[in-house]
């Protein structure tokens, strides 16, 4: 093997190994930074020995196995170590102490995967959202920080900085390497959903730029939403999540045309969604809904979506449970954008006036003040409904409001299809 | 990127009889691993080719062929669709698999550039109305 192929070999093992190597070495060493610089460690030893030793049959027992060893070498000579040695000692006696049976249920834990506790790791409340984000790519998806920071168009340091002091402060405050337990794990559950779509969100809205990083944060989030699932098979959102990331990413190729302007869901050409993702969405829907309980915002987000996957045609979109289900996703996740959507729902299944009726309050809403989707919306109905001067008055102020020159263009046609005067 | 991998026919699949047990264990445990690793999209088995039949095109002529075929070392007897980063990745998950003999085949799947160019800054607006599960 050439040494060019032994280092992409390498870089790939690394990308399959590093979350299980970081998240074992985790619960060893009970510190998630220097867990990631033995990983590390083991990682130049590889650099170092298989160009001429060779890719080993099992690379990630090998890595394992050798950061396991610099683990022990430097519980021998570090003094960072001793102290975090003692550290963990009392950590270990002050749990004995307050509740003698946390012990041992974190080694019956049914879901206590060390990964699953990495997860929960990275994506702690305690952390600022970027850097939930960031440590959890670092660390789930083996992005390095150069690919974080293209990713989210930042500067490179600013990404290193939000790791460095995420891994700090999560030493700092003592975070136990462990998978929460009932209420709290609900709480917890959601900051890492929150993170995963996050992500997803950002390569699937593509705020800005065009680099290949920006839709692979799609493929990362989906990926990461796969493995949670597997991991923690029996939360219902976790799969509504999943089933959401799915269903929005079977039609990644059919929102937009050839020279990059939007199409709209309604207008999409539905051959062009991707079967299978389409299918493992519906799939995952059903998972979640197979789980019972009460439906929550991703589950309802993902039924909703999967309305529009079920339907082989636009006109045979199923408005009324589309609205009922936004009727219910207000009520779990009340916003005014999720009422905007509730509007165009009802106006769809119930007819133009309905939905003017539930857009009228709107306009009082401060948050979509800049929103310009707001007067487009209402020009919609308006101009259903025959009001044509109003239609236009509101496309045009849409228009001004929109900072997307391809969407002005849409509406600005739009105002002017409804003419001049009446 | 994702990648199909082709397993192809040997005398006992095409003889219609199953993997024994063990193997069939370290297959499930190696779907799993699969599945864990988020990267598992879709998998099947195909039973032996004489339920099969093939179709022969001529011109405007379809002659319909019944199983079984002659050539068992080039039939397939399964597939995986996997969502990988690399050809590479493809690779070492494979070697990972419980085959003992044969060979296995991976094959990329042509995309629509569909995680490329087709993502524009000018679409960040469409998005906003998407992303709550796409009323408009």
């Amino acid at each position: 093997m050439k040494a060019t192929d032994t280092h992409r070999a390498i870089e790939t093992v690394w990308r399959i190994e590093s979350a299980r190597l970081i998240a074992g070495l985790t619960r060893i060493v009970r510190d998630v930074g220097l867990a990631e610089d033995l990983a590390q460690d083991a990682l130049l030893a590889a650099l170092e020995r298989w160009p001429s030793s060779g890719v080993p049959d099992n690379p990630g027992a090998w890595l394992m196995a050798v950061a396991k060893h610099r683990a022990i070498d430097r519980l021998r000579r570090g003094k960072r170590i001793e102290q975090k040695h003692e550290e963990l000692g009392r950590e270990i006696e002050a749990r004995r102490s307050s509740d003698g049976r946390d012990l041992d249920d974190a080694i019956d834990d049914d879901v206590g995967d060390d990964l699953l506790r990495l997860i929960f790791l990275a994506c702690h409340p305690i952390l600022p959202t970027e850097s939930r984000v960031a440590l959890t790519l670092r660390l789930l998806g083996g992005l390095t920080t150069e690919e974080i920071a293209r990713a989210f168009l930042v500067p490179e340091p600013t990404v290193a900085q939000r790791i460095v002091r995420a891994k700090r402060t999560l030493a700092q405050a003592h975070v136990p390497f462990e998978v929460p337990r009932g209420v709290e794990l609900e709480k917890r559950l959601g900051s890492v959903l929150e993170v995963i779509y996050l992500i997803f969100n950002e390569g699937y809205t593509a705020t800005a730029g065009d680099d290949w990083m920006r839709p692979a944060l799609c493929e990362e989030a989906l990926r990461l939403g796969r493995v949670l699932a597997e991991l923690a098979p029996r939360e219902p959102e976790v799969h509504g999540l999943v089933a959401l990331m799915e269903i929005q990413a079977s039609r990644l190729r059919a929102r937009s045309g050839p020279s990059g302007e939007p199409i709209l869901l309604l207008d999409q050409d539905r051959s062009r969604w991707d079967g299978i993702l389409v299918v493992r969405g519906l799939k995952g829907l059903e998972r979640a809904e197979r789980l019972g309980g009460e439906r929550g915002p991703y589950r309802l987000q993902a039924s909703i979506a999967a309305c529009h996957a079920r339907a082989r045609a636009a006109e045979d979109t199923d408005w009324r449970r589309i609205a009922s289900l936004y009727d219910e996703l207000a009520t779990r996740l009340p916003s005014p954008v999720v009422e905007l959507n509730r509007a165009v729902a009802h106006g769809m299944a119930f007819g133009p006036a309905e939905g003017l009726r539930l857009v009228e309050p709107l306009g009082a809403e401060p948050s979509l003040r800049a929103y310009h989707l707001l007067p487009s919306v209402r020009g919609d109905l308006l101009s259903k409904l025959g009001r044509r001067d109003e239609a236009r008055a509101e496309f045009e102020r849409a228009a001004r409001m929109t900072r997307n020159a391809q969407e002005r263009r849409l509406l600005l046609e739009r105002a002017d299809a409804l003419g001049r005067g009446a | 990127m994702r990648v199909m991998v082709i397993v192809k026919a040997n005398k006992d699949s095409e003889a219609g009889i199953l993997p024994d047990r063990k193997i069939l264990e370290e297959m499930g445990k190696y779907n799993e691993e699969l599945a864990k690793a988020g990267l598992l999209l879709a998998g099947e088995g195909l039973q032996d080719s004489s339920k099969g039949a093939r179709v022969k095109f001529s011109g405007s002529k379809r002659t319909v062929i019944d199983g079984p075929f002659a050539e068992t070392k080039e039939l397939v007897a399964g597939f995986w669709l996997w969502q990988v980063k690399s050809r590479e990745e493809a690779i070492e998950w494979l070697k990972r698999a419980p085959f003992q003999e044969g060979e296995v085949e991976i094959r990329q799947v042509f995309e629509q550039e569909d995680f490329g160019e087709a993502l524009t800054p000018e679409m960040r607006d469409q998005e906003a109305r998407l992303r709550i599960g796409g009323a408009k």
